[in-house]
């Protein structure tokens, strides 16, 4: 029997005939980098391929590499193997990536979600005979509300922090979820301020997107500034002497995580908002149903009671296992 | 409900106790009488009993959440709260047109629970369709009970006394006692002044701090009296209008699970109330604490039980007599009063804390090295011109208990704590070493205990756990037996109930034995030689 078009070796997911990797975990000659984040995007690798909007990105992040770009729909062989990038509609410049090889194809999703945020390129369906997807959220009591209600409510706890004459500080990763709440807060409630590590990415990805303006604090920054306003911090923030500037602040984590009281208790947050750049629950079943795969191999998130169920609705699913993290909770770093 | 879940949730997002009072008295403001006595019910444990088991609420949210059996079971395993689990799986399907309120729903529940299994499917799948997340959570949490959102009983009656404007102490009492939301409203509850209904309530207990300083720093020992500190539950027995009410300390009523104090009832007259100490008795000397551990949680008592293990009340306060509140009467003269009663009434069922004579402090911290040798914990202090307060207050009454015994354990499983330490795990199970049937040593869980480290030793602590998972189940996880600790404890017993055949009574961390290894943490053996 032919081995596999794409395998999941101990560096990453590997492609034979094209001796290429996806996303690879160790330093690799060739690798096609889905998007951004720091488990999908790894130091050391000789050549990235990439979508030219993730290349700022990678590039901002991982320093002096070697990034050769790709449109999406923009089909290219590598030894006989085809390969093209579509919207994963994730994070800025984030791909699903379709490999096909003497008339099979097979899609390996990255992260994706299906509701458009305003941010980035949503995410298109891929026909497919087989499909990688992650399942961060794979999970029925995950069910995501329309982005405008959630960001709805994050205005209204702006103002009412305001009020009371506290700051509002809401942490979010630095790419991805900082951007997509700056995208759609809501400037006339007042001035928007931002931690280092996210006036830096902001700062790379104005050239690809608009954004309300951003104020960074330093130093200099006096208290009085940012009392009112609203602050956007990477979750290492939280709980470091940093934020002893906000005083007095109320808090907030904008993550899917936030579903569960437990979590937001867990991590010490006033309020949680749920918001994610991962598919809920249901997204992961419509998007299945799209790519019309034959055969699913679940990768990150809760692959086994996913892969469990898709079993039991008569799909040939399977797991493996990879060094993606999806949406963490147990670490401080909520990666991606 | 809309208002009742949107309360539940401003306590839910906060971990401030201003901010959940205000959020408390403001709601009391806005909402019908009706539904005030019902969250005051709701949060003084006074819930409806359980309309529904939950197998059934499982199999029911399963069905309208169109997932198998083992999803939802697999998702509840992973989410870790029922009600949340259910409010999370159901999606919102209709729109609901009318509104109920509080009342309604606990009416609903109390007529639930006498309907058959297909009205109750029904129901409550009808619910559940209509009712938006937070609100079909809150329902949710109603049928199974526990909100756990950090409001104690007094902090709700002071958010009650700051929307009514009476005093919290005076309400703390008219909210104490054997009355149903189903029957009672705001105003004969809170509002009224009604002697009459007053009949069963006990007075709110008088609590000693512990004794920091030496003794002789209260002053000249002329002005104390000593007594033993008892190891059983505080209560306060009341005969009033020719009935018995036994309170305990946790202001529940217990009268039903002490049958032994009907013997008694005609004996004490009318307008009486005794505070003391409910103590286990083995043929006819105290037993520990894990004796009376045997009917604490006992409704109803076998006759074979209530011969083995009778239960006394040990007095050593007369708050009320002849329906006169003596609470303000200095405690030497409320002392003779209570001899002279109890010397009357002569049953064994109702004793006496005995009054300790001493000169000199110094005879007084003998007397409390020896105290475990009658069953006492150490000493109470008592001023004996003071009168009888409310709630821990400093300065008349002091407890000076004895230093805890110790011994060196293993941590050997840990959970996540609550409130500001959540994020840290924080809660340990220790053991000890033991030989088991092939001559082995193993570690034998003996006791969980929770305080006594600072800050940075949790961290340090937290950090070590995380790095050293063996197995997690659910919220617990096995680690690595590395760390020791020295764990202290007030008391000990033999128990059959535990694995380790010990158990120990208020369990607490003294230190981290850096120094030790598990190698060099104390045996069960050891433990045991402890017990007296
Ligand atoms: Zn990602």
């Amino acid at each position: 029997m032919e081995s596999p078009l794409l395998i999941f070796n101990d560096k990453g997911i590997y492609c034979p005939p094209a001796d290429i990797y996806i996303d690879a975990w160790r330093p690799v000659k060739k690798c096609i980098i889905s998007h951004g984040h720091s488990d999908h995007a790894r130091y050391g690798h000789e050549y990235y391929l990439t979508h030219p909007r993730n290349e700022p990105i990678i590039k901002h992040r991982l320093g002096k590499i070697n990034v050769e770009t790709v449109e999406w729909g923009e089909k290219f062989k590598i030894n006989g193997v085809t390969f093209s990038l579509h919207p994963a509609g994730h994070v800025i410049g984030s791909s699903q990536i379709r490999v096909e090889y003497k008339g099979e194809v097979w899609v390996f999703t990255g992260d994706y979600k299906l509701q458009n945020d305003g941010v980035c390129a949503p995410w298109e369906p891929i026909q497919c005979h087989s499909l990688i997807t992650e399942c961060t959220f794979g999970l029925p009591a995950f069910n995501w509300r329309p982005q405008h209600e959630v960001m709805t409510d994050i205005n209204q706890w702006w103002k009412e922090n305001q009020k009371e004459g506290k700051t509002s500080v809401i942490f979010g990763y630095t790419l991805g979820k900082a951007q997509r709440i700056l995208k759609h807060l809501d400037p006339s409630i007042g001035k928007i301020h931002t931690h280092g590590a996210i006036e830096n990415m902001t700062t790379v990805l104005r050239d690809l997107c608009e954004f309300p303006e951003t104020n960074l604090i330093t130093r200099e920054t006096k208290k009085e500034e940012l009392l009112g306003n609203i602050v956007i911090a990477p979750p290492s923030a939280h709980g470091s002497p940093w934020i002893r500037k906000m005083v007095p602040y109320e808090t907030a984590a904008a993550s899917g995580w936030m579903a569960f009281r437990g979590a937001r208790r867990r991590r010490a947050m006033d309020r949680g908002f749920v918001l994610s750049d991962h598919c809920n629950w249901h997204e992961l079943l419509t998007a299945i149903n799209e790519f019309g795969a034959e055969k699913i191999i679940c990768t990150h998130g809760y692959t086994d009671i996913f892969s469990k169920y898709l079993r039991s609705i008569g799909l040939d699913a399977r797991t493996e296992k990879t060094q993606y993290e999806g949406e963490t909770l147990e670490t401080e770093k909520e990666a991606v | 409900m809309k208002r009742f879940a949107a309360l539940i949730k401003r306590l839910d997002t906060t971990n401030k106790t201003n901010v959940k009072v205000n959020a408390l008295a403001e709601y009391f403001k806005e909402v019908s009488d009706q539904d005030k006595v019902w969250t005051i019910a709701l949060l003084s444990h006074r819930r409806p009993s359980r309309p529904i088991n939950t197998t059934l609420l499982r199999e029911y949210a399963a069905e309208l959440a169109r997932i198998e059996l083992w999803l939802f079971e697999d998702s509840y395993h992973i989410v870790g709260d029922l009600a949340e689990t259910i409010a999370l799986v159901i999606p919102q399907t209709e729109k609901k047109e009318d509104e109920k309120s509080l009342t309604q729903y606990l009416e609903d529940m109390i007529w639930l629970k006498k309907q058959d299994e297909k009205v109750k499917k029904s129901y409550l799948q009808n619910e559940w369709k209509h009712l938006p997340y937070y609100e079909r959570f809150v329902f949710t949490k109603l049928l199974t009970g526990g909100f756990r959102i950090g409001v104690s009983q007094k902090l709700m009656t002071r958010a009650l006394a700051k929307a009514t404007e009476i005093d919290e102490d005076i309400l703390a009492y008219k909210l104490m006692g054997n009355w149903k939301p189903q029957t009672i409203s705001f105003k004969e509850l809170v509002l009224d002044e009604k002697a009459s209904d007053y009949l069963s309530k006990p007075y709110p207990f008088y609590l000693a701090y512990a004794l920091e300083e030496e003794p002789s720093d209260l002053g000249s020992p002329e002005e104390w009296y000593a007594e033993h500190k008892w190891d059983g539950i505080r209560a306060q027995l009341i005969k009033r209008n020719d009935e018995i009410f036994l309170w305990t300390r946790g202001e529940e009523l217990v009268t039903d699970r002490y049958p032994e104090f009907q013997k008694i009832k005609d004996l004490i007259p009318n307008g009486t109330v005794f505070d003391g100490e409910l103590l286990p008795m083995i043929n006819d000397s105290i037993g520990s604490f894990y004796d009376l551990q045997k009917r604490i949680g006992r409704r109803t008592v076998s006759k074979s039980l209530l011969e083995k293990i009778p239960v006394i009340l040990r007095t050593y306060d007369l708050l009320e007599f002849e329906e006169k509140d003596l609470r303000e009467t200095a405690f030497a003269e409320r002392r003779k009063k209570l001899s002279n009663i109890v010397n009357e009434i002569a049953h064994p069922t109702l004793g006496i804390s005995e009054i300790i004579t001493f000169k000199k402090w110094d005879d007084l911290k003998e007397i409390r090295e020896e105290a475990r040798e009658v069953k006492s914990e150490g000493l109470m202090l008592k001023r004996r011109d003071a009168s009888y307060k409310i709630g821990r207050k400093k300065g008349d009454w002091w407890k000076w208990k004895l230093d805890p015994m110790s011994i060196d354990a293993v941590l050997t499983y840990a959970m996540r704590g609550h409130g500001r330490r959540s994020n840290l795990f924080t809660d340990y199970t220790f053991a000890l070493w033991s030989e088991n049937e092939h001559g082995e040593r193993e570690l034998v869980t003996f006791a969980k205990a929770y305080s006594g480290l600072t800050d940075k030793e949790f961290k340090a602590v937290d950090k070590f756990i995380k790095a050293n998972t063996v197995e997690r189940f659910g919220p617990v996880r096995s680690v690595v037996p590395e760390l020791v600790f020295e764990i202290g404890f007030e008391a000990i017993a033999k128990s059959t109930r535990h694995k380790s055949g010990v158990a120990t009574r208020f369990p607490r961390i003294i230190r981290w034995r850096k120094d030790k290894k598990i190698e060099e943490a104390n045996s069960l053996e050891d433990l045991k030689e402890l017990i007296q």
